[in-house]
């Protein structure tokens, strides 16, 4: 990674609403406003507004763009409508993970990808060394600003904001009347928008969203909102050693499409069964926050494996976190140790979400 | 909060403990300070009672959401007392950091330590 810290241009406004920023993929963002779980409940009980400003939007033209994205992606983009979006990996020739990503199929020949922060030079380094004719790349990553609007009450502020608009279902995306693209996606397990404007205008944006009625969010309720979820975090929990079936996102996979990068490896781990699987993990005894990099041990004391990610949920108010575990620890209901400074704490593999959602 | 607002009997060491001196015991928490920068204290670990301490020990961890910081030993002694009020709810470090939001009680064994730690000007003063 370069030295070079980068900057969103809402920075200023972060800075003034006294924000803590920290490094974030080669970006300086804000980790919270004013309190991680004031934030957090905001998102799970109201509305939150965070700037994701530091996402890639990467648009793919031409005649050829669906195909050559198909054999890039491990989803299948001819499912879905001009207006549809889906979450997908990009993988290298081993199986192994890249960068997840969602990508918007906004006509019969463009696609936008929005792509993590850290990746946005790796991914479109690999896009261009695998160009076909009929296809141009075009990372548009510093012209848009970002901001994610997540929350029960994201819908109603949107419509006070854009009332002349049709917002988009669920995973859709659609360009405002102004030209704003507004995609119905989110990190968060709640309902949502992902909105993208010219980098300019965000600051604007970020203070209209908060005007009607949007908490300020930064990466830390964030980063609790998606684990309670289940939601993998590429770097902690997703990695070039790890591939799509290990990480449990088979169903992001498509084997029957005829070819793709990675393909071989993934379809003889899924008849084999992968070594490995990232496993739900909670605790079942009071005991410290879970976090990464911590020992995960079975029953007897031998270390399986270690935390990817790890947090004592608000919502939950519990210790939960995930863990590549050996296939047969990975079945849920196994029970496992967490060490904690040298001390154990009970543990079992559950079902993810973490968090269960009555919708 | 600022220096004024520091209770008077409080002392301070540089790592933002705070001790409380009645007799031979002393209360030990952390600063109003140290708890605005951590916030959201979700959880505190308690050292054992009958724990003998050097002053700069790490005696307690206390967590926030994004982290895990050692409490250091503002001074010399044994644990006799822990608290079971910030056990069940972790939050009280930050709203009431100085009173019910403290966190283990020392028999101190060298006074003379506590001679050498910040008065709340002091500390104050240090923390700007």
């Amino acid at each position: 990674m370069s030295e070079t810290v980068l900057h969103s241009p809402l920075e200023a406004i972060h800075i003034a609403l006294g924000a803590r920023l920290i490094p974030f993929g080669g970006w300086s963002m804000p980790v919270q406003y004013t309190s991680i779980l004031t934030e957090h409940a905001a998102v799970r009980e109201k509305a939150g507004v965070f700037d994701i400003s530091h996402m890639g939007q990467v648009f793919v033209t031409g005649e050829n763009s669906i195909a050559y994205l198909n054999r890039l992606l491990t989803n299948n983009l001819e499912t879905l409508s001009p207006g549809q979006g889906q979450y997908t990996l990009m993988l290298n020739g081993n199986g192994g993970i890249i960068d997840d990503l969602i990508a918007y199929r906004i006509s019969e020949t463009e696609t936008l990808l929005v792509i993590n922060a850290s990746m946005i030079p790796e991914d479109v380094a690999w896009m261009e060394k695998h160009l076909m004719p009929g296809v141009a790349v075009r990372n548009e990553s510093d012209a848009w600003a970002g901001l994610a609007i997540q929350g029960p009450d994201a819908t109603q502020i949107f419509h006070k904001l854009f009332p002349a608009d049709t917002l988009p279902p669920r995973n859709g995306i659609a360009y405002l009347g102004t030209g704003e693209i507004v995609c119905r996606t989110g990190y968060t397990g709640e309902d949502g928008y992902e909105f993208f404007c010219p980098a300019g205008q965000g600051g604007a944006f970020f203070e209209k969203f908060i005007a009607a009625g949007a908490t300020p969010c930064g990466l830390g309720a964030r980063d609790t909102l998606r684990l309670e979820m289940g939601y993998p975090l590429n770097g902690n929990d997703l990695s070039p050693q790890r591939s799509p079936i290990e990480a449990g996102l088979g169903f992001f996979v498509d084997l029957g499409k005829p070819d793709f990068i990675g393909r071989d490896v993934l379809l003889s781990q899924k008849e084999n069964g992968p070594s490995h699987k990232l496993a739900g993990i909670r605790l079942t005894e009071k005991g410290p926050p879970p976090r990464p990099h911590y020992p995960v041990l079975d029953p007897a004391g031998e270390v399986l494996g270690e935390l990817s990610s790890g947090v004592l949920s608000p919502t939950l108010n519990l210790g939960i976190g995930m863990a590549y575990l050996p296939a047969e620890h990975a079945k849920i209901g196994t029970p496992l140790l967490i060490d904690i400074r040298s001390r154990h704490f009970k543990a079992v593999t559950v079902k993810k979400p973490f968090l269960k959602k009555s919708k | 909060m600022s220096a004024s607002d520091i209770p008077a009997d409080l002392l301070f060491n540089t790592s933002h403990e705070w001790l409380r001196l009645d007799g031979e015991t002393a209360t030990v928490g952390i600063s109003d300070h140290a708890q605005a920068e951590l916030t959201d204290v979700v959880f505190v670990e308690l050292p054992a009672l009958g724990k003998t301490v050097d002053s700069g020990d790490p005696t307690a961890v206390v967590e926030s959401v994004k982290a895990a910081s050692d409490i250091y030993a503002p001074g010399s002694g044994e644990v006799v007392e822990v608290t079971p009020a910030v056990e069940a709810d972790p939050s009280l470090v930050n709203t009431d950091p100085y009173g019910a939001g403290w966190i283990f009680k020392l028999k101190i064994s060298k006074p003379d330590q506590v001679s050498s730690l910040l008065s709340p000007a002091a500390y104050g003063e240090m923390i700007g």
